[in-house]
């Protein structure tokens, strides 16, 4: 029913139609990245802008969410530069390499390239203009999916980070990849990155979204070579429309972290493609969310395990308050081939408020005999005998509530390895908690 | 007298528990209240600490003359009233320290008074829990979490002892005590006795009051006081039991 051709595009996706035949000429990439751009567009065209009906989004109708589609952002000029410059800074106090892009595009001036050896850094516009190998080796590559948000990301793509970690080389800090927003007016910002962690290699990269009112849509795609390491995060801290896919292939005998972490955010889709494509390796794919008012978080796994013998643990806490929509969707296949997989997933929503929703759908798809599989859901309130206790000793309501949902968070981001990354999400969402009113 | 009680009627989901009870506790006293299951003796600890879903239909609870029944939980804790729970709930990832400073700053802070810094404050804890036996690897782990039952009645009378309230309710502190732990306890509870704090030790059993021993012992039975007398009263009672208030309260 959806491969039908449809008559009627809305005006969200009339206007993104609008903005790629604009802009098709002046996109990054000519022979095989502008057929790719033009493949993916014709895939997007034709399904528009996913909604409630295609399975994958039922929770987040982006057709209903997105009204009109904003320009594409211009290059930042000075002022917008300006504005980006304390982007970030939930980081203050780690000692990383802040790489910033402002409204999309790479910002040289802002950042730290402080050469390093076995670290390559560039700007996807430039790989993507110069044809670059890597590049060209990786970009759509690195997972099949029909998304078509995706699509529309990569129909578009902009500018973004371009990072190869050379086989055997472990970083010496963390990359902070700075997503800011830079323009006064509303615009929208497709943003593509790659990064390589090559044989052996590892590597802490964190990615943080702040901006104002926007609309962002944000592709990383991320191959984990043999017996490398990548611990990855995500920090979503933005005004904006944000649509983000991770797309991870991990190798044999790898280790892949990430933590996905949201607060004071508008409309946020983090959907995480993640590919165990080797033996033996181990994953952990964690988060929380800090929701209230009208805000709608929405984390969506598609994890694959394509290899025998690899370990996952996939665990989300969300706490919602005021009117907040909240979206847990995991999926766990497990090919045919991968005997010896070990899965567990779990998901759990603290709600606060009578009109906050949770929607959590764990789902498990198994095609292999010998594996160890679980997932577990749980939805409810503070626990009032709980609160009773600490406000029998004196601790007033609102803070009995921020110890017991701190405790509810901590035990999630107490798993990062990372003493300083674990210490600024635990103060991030203090003072979540703290503006609690 | 600290605390008055007058006439309180208390219903638990529509099902009376309190009954026209009347109660003082005069300053510095220790009470023990005595009765059989279900004569409502755990009600009166919850609603004098302020638990929810208590509903007072009559009467009153006067601390100082200050009637306390519409404040919160934390406002009364404030005001000097702590209860020993019978069955202290665990409380997962809240630290024992972080509780305690948490409980005892707000405290401090609501009354006017400066927040304690954290080497006193550790220092105040460490001397206290050593009288308890309360060892510093509790102190670290979670509230009540994977501690046994005496480990979970010894942090009671710590958080009491840190706390310093003014009226103190031990709601059935000697409930799966062994006599060891028993005498642990008490000698906390004895230890905090002073002529500025009163106490109210629920029981059913004479023995937790051959280590605590009351001024006054009050029997209750379905939802009041039925009667009062010297700590020779709890002896009565363990010889001759609580069948002869059965019709006394009817």
């Amino acid at each position: 029913m959806n491969a039908e051709v449809r008559a009627i595009k809305t005006p969200a996706e009339q206007g993104l139609a609008d903005s790629f035949a604009g802009a098709r000429g002046r996109l990054p990439g000519k022979g095989a990245v502008a057929a790719l751009r033009e493949d993916a567009f014709k895939r997007f065209d034709a399904s528009g802008l996913p909604h409630r009906r295609v399975e994958q989004w039922k929770y987040t109708d982006l057709r209903a969410l997105m009204r009109e589609s904003y320009p594409l952002a211009a290059l930042p000029d000075a002022a917008a530069k300006l504005r980006a410059k304390n982007a970030g800074n939930v980081l203050t106090g780690v000692d990383c390499r802040r790489l910033v892009f402002v409204d999309g595009a790479f910002a040289p001036e802002l950042s730290d390239l402080v050469p390093e050896a076995g670290l390559a850094i560039g700007s996807m516009a430039d790989a993507l203009a110069k044809g670059d190998p890597l590049v060209a080796a990786h970009v759509g590559k690195t997972i099949a999916t029909d998304d078509a948000a995706l699509a529309l990301n990569t129909a578009l793509m902009g500018d973004g980070a371009a990072i190869r970690i050379a086989a055997g080389v472990t970083l010496k800090r963390p990359v902070h990849l700075v997503f800011a927003s830079g323009s006064d007016k509303p615009s929208s910002a497709f943003i593509r990155s790659l990064i390589v962690v090559e044989k052996g290699a590892k590597a802490t990269v964190i990615e943080s979204h702040d901006s104002g009112v926007a609309q962002v849509n944000t592709a990383l795609e991320l191959a984990v070579g043999d017996e490398a390491q990548a611990d990855y995060f995500k920090i979503t801290q933005t005004r904006a429309l944000h649509v983000s896919s991770l797309l991870a292939s991990i190798g044999s005998r790898a280790v892949f972290n990430s933590f996905a972490f949201t607060s004071d955010a508008h409309i946020v889709r983090n959907q995480s493609f993640i590919r165990f494509a080797g033996e033996d390796s181990k994953g952990a794919i964690r988060g929380v969310n800090l929701l209230r008012g009208k805000e709608h978080v929405d984390n969506t796994l598609l994890i694959e395990h394509a290899a025998g013998g690899c370990d996952s643990r996939e665990q989300f806490k969300s706490v919602l308050d005021g009117q907040s929509h909240n979206v847990f969707q995991g999926k766990i296949v497990v090919q045919p081939q991968a005997q010896k997989t070990n899965a567990k997933m779990m998901t759990r929503a603290l709600l606060l408020s009578d009109e906050a929703e949770a929607d959590n759908k764990p789902e498990l798809e198994i095609f292999a005999d010998d594996v160890i599989c679980g997932h577990g859901a749980t939805a409810g309130a503070l626990d009032p005998g709980l609160k009773f206790y600490l406000m029998s000793r004196g601790i007033h309501e609102k803070e009995a509530e921020a110890l017991l949902i701190q405790a509810f968070i901590d035990e999630t981001i107490e798993e990062i390895a990372h003493e300083g990354i674990r210490d600024a999400l635990k103060f991030a969402a203090l003072r979540w908690l703290g503006s609690r009113s | 007298m600290l605390l008055e009680i007058k006439n309180l009627h208390v219903e638990v989901e529509d099902k009376k528990i309190l009954n026209g009870l009347t109660l003082t506790v005069e300053k510095g006293q220790v009470a023990a209240i005595m009765g059989p299951n279900g004569s409502g003796k755990s009600t009166l600890a919850y609603v004098l600490a302020g638990k929810d879903n208590y509903k007072v239909t009559e009467g009153d609870a006067l601390l100082d003359g200050e009637s306390i029944l519409d404040m919160a939980p934390d406002v009364r804790a404030t005001k000097g009233v702590f209860l020993a729970f019978q069955y202290p709930v665990e409380v997962p990832g809240v630290a024992t320290m972080t509780f305690l400073r948490t409980a005892l700053n707000a405290q401090r802070k609501t009354r006017g008074e400066a927040e304690f810094s954290t080497p006193d404050f550790m220092k105040l804890v460490r001397d206290t829990a050593g009288h308890l036996g309360v060892s510093q690897e509790m102190l670290r782990r979670a509230v009540n979490v994977g501690f046994s039952g005496g480990e979970k009645k010894r942090n009671e009378i710590l958080q009491m002892a840190i706390l310093q309230p003014r009226l103190a309710v031990l709601d059935e502190t000697d409930s799966g005590l062994d006599i060891d732990a028993l005498k642990i306890v008490a000698e906390g509870v004895n230890r905090l006795r002073s002529p500025e704090r009163s106490m109210i030790v629920i029981t059913h059993y004479q023995r937790l009051l051959e280590f605590i021993v009351p001024d006054v012992v009050h029997v209750m039975a379905k939802g009041k006081v039925v009667k009062s007398g010297g700590k020779e009263l709890a002896l009565e009672l363990e010889a001759k039991g609580y069948a002869q208030y059965a019709d006394e309260a009817a």
